[in-house]
């Protein structure tokens, strides 16, 4: 058999070296979407190829050959294959998108030759966050995507932009600040932050200590994921940034928070002390975030508190804490990366089309784009849920493992998932007749739609009909892997074969350090 | 065996670092809030200091008996962890910059669309109106207007409302 795990740490390395590349060429405009363009191809392929080759187990690569628990490591499973595939196919979109976007207004203001290799490293830190088996290393991986957003999200630094980029700035360094004290408790309690050692430390550590802290690290990735209490933030800093930017910001960052609460959850934290309150919280943020939604004028806005209601409905399976929740979640994120990240780009072209983002102003759009009330529809119902989209699959499976679950507690939640959803087609089917039925108020400027923007929103509308179609093998998918996830012990194997030490160069040096470890493990076990 | 009890001095310097930070993070101005993060930060470094032990000799194998090294894994965590809140700094600080020059402040605003519907509130109006009779004023242009508690000497046209 081949040795894959080359693969594993590609993600990373590419759009890192290209985003030097493009740095680089800053003079070159014609040769930067070449580069950027062609790195994230790189990427999916990369991804695409992990997410076959891991479906037969984890793959592991210890970095610089340092082995496992003291060098970083980074793991490729089912669950981060998929959630690279996903990514990298959505970022591919989305700068096929800007691309076209840039080249159709040239007057566009903003400093071109920074957007290409802020956007690779954006991409790096998210592949790195997913990839990463070791707790600092996710740290490591939110500050780049963080630094990279904060530098798109205030692109041409603008009045508007700086305002809403402050809030969005400092809300994400707090988290930072947050989690770094979480990680640092982490290691006082058991001397170690790689993933799988503190899979097998932590269950031994008193209990209060453990409870403490599962609550900071859940607190530090819930602010990233947006879930109720601390997502205020969110719908007032993301409709401000050029539309490609909020669309691959809605699609992947907050899912970026998810994936670490799935990933701690399942490997760090299992057995649930912490469900009930994540009921509890994932219904508020569902209620309250489609509310918010539907008392919205301004489509952007809507989207936003669309976004974060539907994180309401992964936190929903990550706090069932059964296979058939995993199982759900997980499809339910891949579903609404693709999906949120589609209605946000058709919304780009909305504005562009309509010249507004108010629904009050906009009106008629079915008669002068009848490809956008398409896209717009198919997207919108996929969200909402209407059988047969691959919404509907995601939010059954939720509910089924939620009926599953039967206590008093997931029956609520399940009645408000079915609220939250028909809440859903309410807001954007208040929003569909209001931008493409009403008459128009003014006459709209332009009906030009350049098909290199149109292309990339079809596509990505056009995945979510394939997850979807490829429902079936997908979910069975997801489904081994949140049975990877329950196990843990594939996982933990992986990354520490023999239960010590990983396998790079550094086991036999390391032999002799060793008494240290134990001593750090022992002086608190 | 490392020693792992916590030196009492580092643990009060984390404590006044978090409560001063807090302190600063709630203000107004974008320059206090940075410097409220720096001290957090700072904060969260020097408990990386206390999560590896005692102080011991330099880590490096073979000129220092194994036993009484310092754990150089928390100082390699600091390390990058200083140089992420030096450039996160920059960046705030270029934003309080761009921010200043121009509003001639660095202000920190609330939620625009919040401040909307407090105002409404208080006019005792229904907080959403079907016909949108506020379209006069966009959400970009009310927040460009909009001041909260630090306008010395700026036009209030927040006020009284």
């Amino acid at each position: 058999m081949n040795d894959w795990s080359w693969i594993v740490p590609l993600p990373v390395m590419i759009p890192l070296f290209a985003a030097g590349l493009a740095l680089a060429l800053f003079r070159r405009p014609r040769l930067q979407p070449i580069v950027s363009v062609t790195a994230l191809s790189l990427v999916l392929v990369a991804s695409l190829a992990l997410l076959v080759i891991v479906d037969d187990g984890p793959l592991v690569v210890d970095v610089g050959d340092w082995a496992a628990p003291v060098g970083i490591d980074l793991v490729a499973d089912r669950l981060s294959a998929l959630m690279l595939t996903i990514s990298s196919a959505v970022t591919l979109c989305v700068l096929l998108y800007s691309l076209a976007q840039g080249r159709d207004d040239e007057e566009e203001s903003a400093p071109i030759s920074i957007y290409h290799p802020t956007f690779l490293v954006l991409t790096a830190g998210v592949c790195n966050a997913f990839l990463s088996g070791d707790l600092f290393n996710i740290y490591v991986g939110f500050e780049i995507l963080l630094a990279a957003s904060f530098v798109l999200i205030t692109l041409g630094g603008t009045g508007e932009r700086i305002r809403a980029g402050s809030i969005y700035v400092v809300v994400a360094l707090l988290s930072s600040v947050l989690f770094l004290v979480a990680i640092a408790l982490v290691y006082a309690a058991t001397g170690t932050v790689n993933l799988a050692q503190l899979a097998i430390r932590l269950p031994e550590i008193d209990p209060g200590v453990r409870v403490l802290l599962q609550v900071l690290l859940l607190l530090a990735f819930a602010i990233k994921a947006a879930i109720f209490p601390l997502s205020a933030w969110l719908p007032d800093s993301y409709p401000t940034a050029p539309a490609p930017v909020t669309a691959v910001f809605a699609g992947l960052l907050t899912k970026v928070g998810i994936y670490a609460m799935i990933r701690t959850q399942t490997l760090l934290f299992p057995g649930g002390q912490l469900d009930d309150i994540l009921m509890w919280l994932a219904l508020a943020t569902m209620v309250v975030g489609i509310l918010g939604a539907v008392a919205q004028d301004d489509i952007k806005r809507l989207l936003s508190f669309t976004l974060v209601s539907h994180i309401g409905y992964m936190v929903f399976g990550i706090a069932l804490s059964t296979d058939a929740g995993w199982t759900a979640a997980i499809y339910y994120v891949a579903h609404h990366i693709t999906v949120q990240t589609a209605l946000f780009l058709v919304v780009g072209l909305i504005e562009r089309v309509g010249g507004s983002t108010s629904l009050t102003r906009l009106g008629g759009l079915a008669r002068l784009a009848p490809v956008l009330a398409v896209l717009f529809f198919v997207a919108a119902m996929n969200l909402a849920g209407i059988p047969p989209l691959s919404g509907f699959l995601g939010k059954l499976g939720l509910l089924e493992a939620g009926v599953h679950e039967a206590t008093p507690l997931s029956y609520t939640l399940v009645v408000g998932g079915v609220v939250t959803s028909l809440l859903t087609l309410y807001a954007l089917t208040k929003a569909w007749n209001k931008a493409f039925w009403q008459p128009p108020e003014a006459e709209p400027r332009s009906t030009h739609l350049p098909l290199g923007m149109v292309g990339p929103a079809a596509a990505l509308v056009g995945v979510g009909l394939v997850l979807t179609f490829a429902g079936g093998p997908l979910y069975a998918y997801t489904d081994r892997a949140a049975h990877a996830l329950t196990e843990r012990t594939p996982y933990i194997d992986a990354v520490l074969p023999d239960g010590e030490r990983g396998t790079g160069d550094s086991a036999d040096i390391a032999d002799r350090g060793n008494e240290v470890e134990i001593d750090l493990g022992g002086g608190h076990g | 065996m490392i020693d792992m009890t916590p030196n009492l001095v580092l643990v009060i310097t984390i404590g006044v670092l978090f409560t001063a930070g807090v302190y600063l993070l709630l203000e107004r101005s974008l320059s206090r809030v940075l410097i409220g993060i720096i001290l957090l930060g700072n904060g969260a470094n020097l408990l990386f200091l206390v999560a590896g032990g005692a102080a011991g000799r330099p880590p490096i194998v073979g000129l220092e008996p194994e036993g009484q090294m310092a754990d150089p894994l928390p100082q390699a965590m600091v390390l990058t962890a200083i140089v992420i809140t030096l450039g996160m700094t920059a960046f705030l600080l270029a934003m309080a910059y761009r921010s200043w020059q121009l509003h001639r402040h660095d202000e920190v605003q609330d939620d625009v669309e919040d401040r909307r519907i407090a105002r409404r509130a208080a006019r005792d109006e229904p907080t959403v109106l079907g016909d949108d009779s506020e379209s006069a004023e966009t959400l970009d242009e009310a927040a460009a207007a909009a001041r909260d508690e630090t306008d010395h000497g700026a036009p209030a046209q927040e006020r009284g409302r």
